[in-house]
C-alpha cells in the first residue's frame, strides 16, 4: 500500500521552478515529486499526513512565487516511435501514478503488462465513488487527451486494443469519448452499468470481459491491463508535452460547500485552500479526502492534496451522521451486496471475538473495501471498519514475525561467529603451544648434541 | 455372549500390549513438542527468562515447569502462540507488552566501553571502543540484554514510533 519514500534532491532556501524533481525514487514501487509551483523550498521536514491518524509524514515546501514558471520540458512529438522501455522509464521519471486512489507507480504496471503479454488495455472511466465527478470532466472536457494517453499506455504494453468502460449515466463523456476515438478503432468505447464499485478494477474488468481475476491474482494475468481515464490523461502530458504529474483534477462536493465542482490543483496545496476556494456554508462536521465510500478520513483541513486524491468532500452533520450499530439479525443483505461474494457477517463476527485467522479463512485478503456492506446493514454494524482493522492488524503480525526471523536469523549468525572464534583461538593457542614444546624438544635435543660435541 | 465377551477381552488384551511394547521400544528421543517450542520463541537467547537460552526455555515449557508468559521480548503475541500451542488457557492481562521496543543509545554519555555490543544476541549495535555506540534499528529485538550491562546508563528501550503506513485503525467498539 505505501511505497518507498522517495529522498530530497532540493535544499532549503533554494529557487525552484514548476516542474523540477524535487525528490527522487528510491526503490522500485516508488515514485518521484515533482514542484507543483516556481518559488522557494521553505522547509524539508513533517506535515500532517491525509490520513486518519494525524501522524506526521516527510514533506518538501515550496512557497510559490506566483509566477508558475515552468522548468525547459522534453515535449515528444510522435510517442509511437518510442521503444515501450523508453515511454516507461519517461512515464517514471514524471512521477505518474494511478490517480484513481491506489496511486501505484504506472511504469511499473507498464513492465507488469510487457512482462506477462497483456492484450488488452481497459481504460477505467466508471466513476470509483458516488459524490466525484472528477472521471466524468476529465472524459468530457479532455477526451483527446485521455485518447492518446491511452493508446501510448497500449503501446507501451504491447495490447492489441483498448477498451473504455463508461457509466451509462455519463452520456455526455461517452459522446465525448466516441468523438475522440472515432479515429482510432483500436479503442473501443463500452457503457457499463452505473453501479458501485463499477470503479473497482476486478467488477470493471469482469463486467467488460467477463473474465473473473482469480483471488491473489493480479488483473495483469488474465490478460488486461486496467488505468484510469485521469491516469491516461497524465500520461499523455508526461510524453506529449513532457510535463511531469503535478496536478491534479479534484472534485470538491458536499453539502458544506457552497461551490461543489471539479477542479485542477496543485498538487500539495492545502485542503483548506481548496474549501476555502469553492466557499464553505458552514463548517463541515466530517472531511474526507477521496470518496465517501472509500475516502480517508481527515482530522483537519490543514492537510495537502495527495496523487491520489480524487475529492473532497466536506459533509455536514446530518450527511455524516452515523446511526447507532445494533446487533446482527442474520439477514444476510451484506452477503447480497458483497461485490467479492464473501460474507462479511461471518469476517466480522470472527473478528469481533478476536479469531483473525478464522476471518482470513473466509477469504479476508479478497475484500476490496468498497463498503457496500456497512453501507447495507439495516444494524449499521461497521463492517468494513472491522476489515481495515483486521488487516491492519495481519499486516502487523506479519511484521513482527519477519522481525523475529531476522532476528533469529542474526542469534544464529553471531552465534557460529563466536563458535567460529573460539575454535579458531583454540587452534592458534594450541599451535603455538605445538610449536614451544617443538621448540622446546629441539633445544633439549640440541642441548645433549652440545653436550656431545 | 460369550463369544463377544472373549473376543473383546482377546481384543484388548493384545492390542494393550502391543502398544505398551510400542512404547517401549518406538519412543522418541526428544519431545518434538520442545522444537515446535522453540519455533516460536524468538530465539534471540536473551536470558530474560531466567533459562540460559530459548532452546532451554521451550524444554521447560513442553516439560510444563515454565509459564507460557514467560518470554519478556516476545510479549502477548508470543505468549498466546505458546499457549495455542501447549493447549492450556493463559490470563494475559498479567503480561506486560507495551509493544515492540528498540534500545537506543544516549550518545553525550556513552562512554564506548563496547560492553553492550559484546551482549547484543542480534549484534544491532555497532561502535569501537572509546567512539559512541549505536543501534541498527533494522536488527534490534529490543530484549533489553544490553541496557543493564551500560555502566553509565546511556542505554534504554523506546517503544517502536508509530508511523503512516504502521497504523492501525482502532476495533470498531460497539455493544
Amino acid at each position: 500500500m505505501w511505497g518507498g519514500a522517495a529522498r530530497p534532491v532540493v535544499l532549503v532556501g533554494q529557487k525552484v521552478l514548476k516542474g523540477q524533481l524535487l525528490a527522487q525514487s528510491q526503490v522500485h514501487i516508488s515514485a518521484p515529486i515533482h514542484a507543483p509551483v516556481s518559488g522557494r523550498v521553505t522547509a524539508i521536514g513533517e506535515v500532517t499526513a491525509p490520513h486518519p491518524s494525524g501522524l506526521g509524514l516527510a514533506a518538501i515546501t515550496v512557497e510559490s512565487d506566483d509566477t508558475d514558471r515552468w522548468i525547459e520540458t522534453d515535449p515528444v512529438a510522435d510517442p509511437f516511435a518510442l521503444a515501450p522501455e523508453e515511454i516507461a522509464r519517461r512515464t517514471a521519471a514524471a512521477g505518474v501514478v494511478g490517480l484513481g486512489g491506489a496511486t501505484f507507480p504506472a511504469a511499473v504496471k507498464f513492465a507488469l503488462g510487457k512482462r506477462l503479454a497483456v492484450h488488452t488495455l481497459i481504460v477505467n472511466g466508471g466513476e470509483c465513488e458516488p459524490y466525484l465527478s472528477s472521471d466524468d470532466r476529465i472524459m468530457r472536457d479532455f477526451a483527446e487527451q485521455v485518447v492518446e494517453g491511452a493508446r501510448i499506455i497500449m503501446h507501451a504494453i504491447g495490447a492489441r486494443d483498448a477498451l473504455v468502460g463508461i457509466e451509462d449515466n455519463k452520456p455526455e463523456a461517452m459522446a465525448a469519448m466516441a468523438v475522440a476515438a472515432a479515429a482510432f478503432p483500436e479503442v473501443k468505447i463500452r457503457p457499463v452499468p452505473a453501479r458501485y464499485p463499477m470503479g473497482s478494477d476486478k467488477q470493471l474488468i469482469e463486467t467488460l470481459t467477463g473474465k473473473e481475476v482469480p483471488a491473489d491474482a493480479r488483473a495483469a494475468e488474465v490478460g488486461v491491463l486496467v488505468h484510469n481515464v485521469s491516469t491516461c490523461a497524465a500520461v499523455y502530458k508526461a510524453i506529449r508535452l513532457g510535463q511531469p504529474l503535478v496536478e491534479r483534477i479534484v472534485t470538491i462536493n458536499g453539502a458544506a460547500v457552497a461551490e461543489p465542482g471539479n477542479i485542477f490543483a496543485p498538487l500539495g496545496c492545502l485542503v483548506d485552500d481548496l474549501l476555502a476556494y469553492c466557499g464553505l456554508k458552514e463548517v463541515p462536521a466530517r472531511l474526507i479526502l477521496g470518496g465517501p465510500m472509500m475516502g480517508t478520513l481527515l482530522l483537519h483541513g490543514r492537510v495537502p492534496l495527495v496523487k491520489g486524491a480524487s475529492g473532497i468532500l466536506a459533509f455536514t452533520a446530518a450527511e455524516a451522521a452515523v446511526p447507532e450499530a445494533g446487533p446482527c439479525i442474520r439477514c444476510g443483505s451484506c452477503t447480497r451486496a458483497c461485490p467479492m461474494g464473501l460474507l462479511p457477517l461471518e469476517m466480522a463476527a470472527h473478528i469481533r471475538a478476536g479469531d483473525l485467522d478464522g476471518a482470513v479463512g473466509y477469504s479476508l485478503s479478497d475484500c476490496i473495501s468498497c463498503g457496500c456492506c456497512a453501507y447495507v446493514c439495516p444494524s449499521h454494524i461497521p463492517l468494513v471498519q472491522y476489515f481495515s482493522h483486521a488487516r491492519g492488524e495481519l499486516s502487523a503480525r506479519e511484521r513482527a514475525r519477519l522481525r523475529t526471523e531476522a532476528g533469529k536469523r542474526l542469534a544464529e549468525a553471531r552465534l557460529a561467529r563466536l563458535e567460529r572464534d573460539a575454535r579458531e583461538k583454540a587452534e592458534v593457542a594450541a599451535r603455538r603451544k605445538a610449536e614451544r614444546t617443538a621448540a622446546k624438544a629441539r633445544s633439549g635435543t640440541v642441548k645433549p648434541e652440545e653436550e656431545t660435541t | 455372549m460369550w463369544i463377544a465377551v472373549l473376543s473383546l477381552t482377546f481384543l484388548g488384551l493384545a492390542l494393550g500390549t502391543l502398544l505398551g511394547v510400542a512404547a517401549r521400544y518406538l519412543a522418541v528421543e526428544e519431545n518434538p513438542l520442545e522444537a515446535e517450542l522453540q519455533a516460536l520463541l524468538p530465539g534471540s537467547q536473551c536470558g530474560q527468562c531466567g533459562f540460559v537460552g530459548c532452546a532451554q526455555a521451550a524444554a521447560a515449557l513442553a516439560r510444563g515447569e515454565a509459564a507460557a508468559t514467560l518470554c519478556p521480548p516476545g510479549g502477548r503475541a508470543v505468549a498466546e502462540a505458546i499457549a495455542a500451542r501447549l493447549g492450556i488457557k493463559i490470563d494475559l492481562s498479567a503480561v506486560q507488552d507495551d509493544g515492540p521496543l528498540l534500545a537506543f543509545v544516549a550518545e553525550e554519555i556513552c562512554t564506548g566501553c563496547c560492553r553492550c555490543s559484546k551482549v547484543c544476541p542480534t549484534d544491532a549495535i555497532i561502535g569501537a571502543a572509546k567512539q559512541i555506540h549505536n543501534v541498527i534499528r533494522e536488527a534490534c529485538t529490543g530484549c533489553g540484554a544490553c541496557v543493564e550491562r551500560c555502566p553509565t546508563e546511556a542505554i534504554g528501550l523506546l517503544p517502536v514510533p508509530v508511523t503512516v503506513p504502521h497504523w492501525i485503525w482502532p476495533k470498531p467498539a460497539i455493544t
